[in-house]
């Protein structure tokens, strides 16, 4: 493999194949084997202001230092595609839990979703796009209005469910969440329905007595169909800081978390706290929310989440 | 609230006041900790990077190294940087010299500005004032519903018109505030990506109509460091005249906040405490810098404890716990007392101390609703006289209750060792008891 060749392929980001042999030629033809400290600074400032956290941070770039330290690099682009590599692994993290098509397997039926967060993320928003792509892949979906909380959260989840054209199981505002998912999953089961998206009342984490009525629904759901809920999506706001974290661990003790959504990636606010989450809990990301249509609910593509990080940065020299 | 920050800030000055004598190293070592603490907090990067600046001005020098007690002045001055960031002092509503007042609440979609809204007009209906509530969100599903609802509970009326443009709704309630001698018009909008032009230039035209008084931009305490650019694109536009800060009844840090106020210099108003619409509080620079700093915001405590506590209801107490004559009565009076003032871990983390309790114990606010049962299941001369509650009355209240003996008996044991603390108490060692004191709720 000529010198060329290996380069060529380097920069395309195909590390996994290269060989020692290689990295050892590219680090004497890259020569550089430190990074100066202006630019290590500048990557820094780009993950910081991304979210992505101190600790997360200074781990990527210890790891992007040893890396340097062992292959060299020859210019700044090399660098970052050293450190978006880095990135990926982080979310590769859970490599089995990704590959789950999105919106088209179903392997239990009904299939039966639970979704959860704090207040104000955009849990009623996903419901009714996540009804909608359901709906569109041929699936007959029920919602079961869980919010029984917040002031017009009933009639808010019903014009979302009229928009995806599915069917929604309500009772009034006061009323028990857990018999509300009983009833919208009794229904489901009478109707012979596909997929059941149960949506919950938006609570802050460190609410105890509230966690405990999630449990309650959970395990309701568990008892009127065993193995239910078979998903339990977690929307987290993609402007949210550091507290993110706390946010999933604690929601993740309590109903055990097997998704993410990130919403509100359509601002300017880059997410970049999933990293850490991915990290601490492996708990993968699958749908992204980028807008306020109903088709605007996509599954998490990393190549994409990871360019948009870096997005603002100079590539210079 | 900011338990976090507070218990880094801390760690940090436990390490100085550890050292005998500052130097310039361990001053640097202690400001990276600040900074990584801040940067944890979601404070902006470059806010960070200018406050570490600032503090590092001020402390590397003789005024700190000749200090007597160096750890103490750090603290000082990180305070004081920290109250000058927050700026200095509270703020309140601008009002209008000819009423109606107008206040415009904007802010991203999910920060609370409905909620918000809501509260504020609770706040000010009982201070008196005469406020109207106006749902210009005309693009949530439901969002009108949501405002009406809250409206009917707090007794406030709400302006609404279907299918009507939000500038024209926004026109239209002034006219209407005027005619039925509303003073002051609360104007809820939809929330908005500050990107999103169409929906910017929608809330700068509802503002150069109604031209308000008072425009307050909504922030979500969590948010990280994009809130900076929020912030900054909304001021822009629109020239707010303070900041919100919602959901800080949570864990998070709010230091997003915090920068926001560094970078568009504008007050922060209000902070949103809690779901209920009585959850909302005026800001104060200093008691949260304190807080921050692990001081406790005590001061919020006094205030709170006197508007609830009656007064002569805490003498009567007072007289009782002298002579010992303290019942289960008395004790679950007390308890409800201690429900008035809000969330327990909202009472709790005002405490100075109460912050550094482990994160895990968080204080379950059942467990007082419990023990409410419990004595709600005596009989009047048990409550009185706990000593005659034998193993079958145990059980009786137990059954009662929806407890089990175990409970009961716990409750029992605290009670006693409460009288026997209040008798030591009545004595005059005050302090020394209330160190002993143990109470696990």
């Amino acid at each position: 493999m000529g010198i060329f060749e290996s380069i060529a392929k380097f920069s395309l980001g195909l590390s996994k194949t290269r060989t020692a042999l290689i990295q050892r030629v590219q680090a004497i033809v890259a020569g550089k084997s430190k990074i100066d400290s202006e630019l290590l600074e500048e990557l820094e400032h780009v993950l910081l202001e991304a979210d992505v956290g101190v600790d997360m941070t200074t781990l990527l770039l210890e790891r992007l230092r040893e890396r340097v330290k062992r292959e060299g690099y020859e210019h700044v682009q090399s660098l970052l595609t050293y450190i978006k590599e880095e990135i990926a692994k982080i979310l590769e993290h859970d490599v089995l839990h990704m590959q789950e098509p999105a919106f088209s397997r179903i392997d239990q039926k009904p299939y039966v979703i639970m979704v959860v967060g704090v207040n104000g993320v955009g849990k009623t928003t996903t419901i009714g796009k996540l009804a909608y792509r359901y709906k569109q892949s041929g699936y007959k979906v029920v919602i079961g209005a869980g919010d029984t909380f917040r002031a017009a959260a009933n009639e808010q989840l019903e014009i979302w469910a009229r928009r995806a054209g599915v069917e929604i199981v309500q009772q009034k505002q006061g009323s028990d969440p857990a018999a509300v998912a009983y009833d919208a999953l009794s229904s489901a089961l009478a109707k012979d329905a596909s997929v059941v998206i149960i949506d919950t009342a938006g609570r802050l984490h460190t609410k105890a007595p509230l966690m405990e009525e999630l449990k309650k629904i959970k395990r309701v759901l568990g008892k009127r169909l065993p193995g239910a809920p078979h998903e339990v999506l977690l929307v987290l706001d993609a402007t949210t800081g550091q507290n993110g974290l706390h946010q999933v661990k604690y929601f993740h003790d309590a109903v055990n978390v097997t998704g993410i959504v990130l919403t509100k990636l359509d601002g300017t606010a880059k997410g970049g706290i999933v990293l850490a989450i991915t990290h601490q809990q492996s708990i993968p990301v699958k749908y992204v929310g980028i807008g306020e249509g109903i088709d605007d609910l996509q599954p998490f593509d990393r190549t994409i989440f990871i360019e948009a990080l870096f997005e603002g940065m100079r590539q210079s020299a | 609230m900011f338990d976090n920050l507070t218990q880094k800030l801390e760690s940090v000055f436990r390490k100085i006041r550890g050292e005998g004598k500052l130097t310039p190293q361990n001053i640097e070592d202690a400001l990276r900790e600040v900074r990584r603490a801040l940067l944890d907090a979601d404070v902006n990067y470059k806010v960070a990077k200018q406050f570490i600046a600032d503090v590092q001005a001020r402390a590397v020098g003789q005024e700190v190294i000749s200090s007597i007690t160096p750890g103490q002045l750090i603290i000082k001055i990180i305070y004081d940087e920290m109250v000058k960031l927050l700026g200095e002092s509270r703020a309140d509503i601008t009002q209008a010299p000819l009423p109606p007042t107008v206040v415009l609440v904007a802010g991203l979609q999910g920060s609370g500005k409905t909620t918000f809204c809501a509260k504020l007009a609770r706040y000010l209906h009982t201070k008196g004032r005469l406020p109207l509530l106006v749902a210009a969100d005309v693009h949530r599903p439901a969002a009108i519903n949501q405002l009406e609802m809250l409206g009917k509970q707090i007794d406030v009326p709400v302006f609404s018109q279907q299918d009507t443009e939000a500038v024209t709704i926004a026109r239209n309630s002034i006219e209407y505030a005027r005619k039925n001698i509303r003073d002051t018009v609360i104007i809820d909008t939809a929330g908005r990506l500050h990107i999103d032009e169409e929906m910017m230039r929608e809330i700068e035209a509802v503002r150069s109509t109604v031209n308000p008084h008072e425009t307050l931009f909504v922030v979500d305490a969590m948010t990280g460091q994009d809130a900076v650019n929020v912030a900054k694109v909304f001021y822009d536009r629109l020239r707010y005249d303070g900041i919100v800060m919602t959901k800080l009844d949570g864990d998070s840090r709010g230091g997003a906040a915090l920068s926001i106020r560094a970078v568009v210099g504008k007050p922060i108003k209000f902070i949103g405490v809690g779901e209920k619409l009585d959850a909302l509080e005026p800001f104060y620079p200093d008691r949260i810098a304190s807080r921050i700093l692990g001081m406790g915001d005590i001061v919020t405590l006094v205030e709170k404890a006197q508007e609830q506590f009656d007064q002569q209801k805490a003498q009567k107490l007072e007289e009782k716990l002298r002579r010992a004559e303290f019942t289960f009565d008395d004790f679950l009076e007390q308890l409800r007392e201690i429900k008035k003032m809000g969330p327990l871990s909202q009472v709790l983390s005002m405490i100075p101390g109460m912050n550094k309790l482990p994160a895990n114990a968080s204080v379950d606010e059942r467990n007082l609703t419990r023990i409410e049962a419990i004595i709600q299941s005596m009989t009047k001369d048990e409550r009185r006289r706990p000593s005659i509650i034998n193993g079958s009355r145990r059980r009786r209240i137990a059954m009662g209750s929806g407890t089990t003996v175990q409970d009961v008996n716990r409750l029992l044991k605290q009670f006693e060792d409460m009288q026997k603390m209040m008798k030591r108490l009545s004595k005059g060692s005050l302090r020394r008891s209330l160190r002993g004191m143990q109470f696990s709720l």
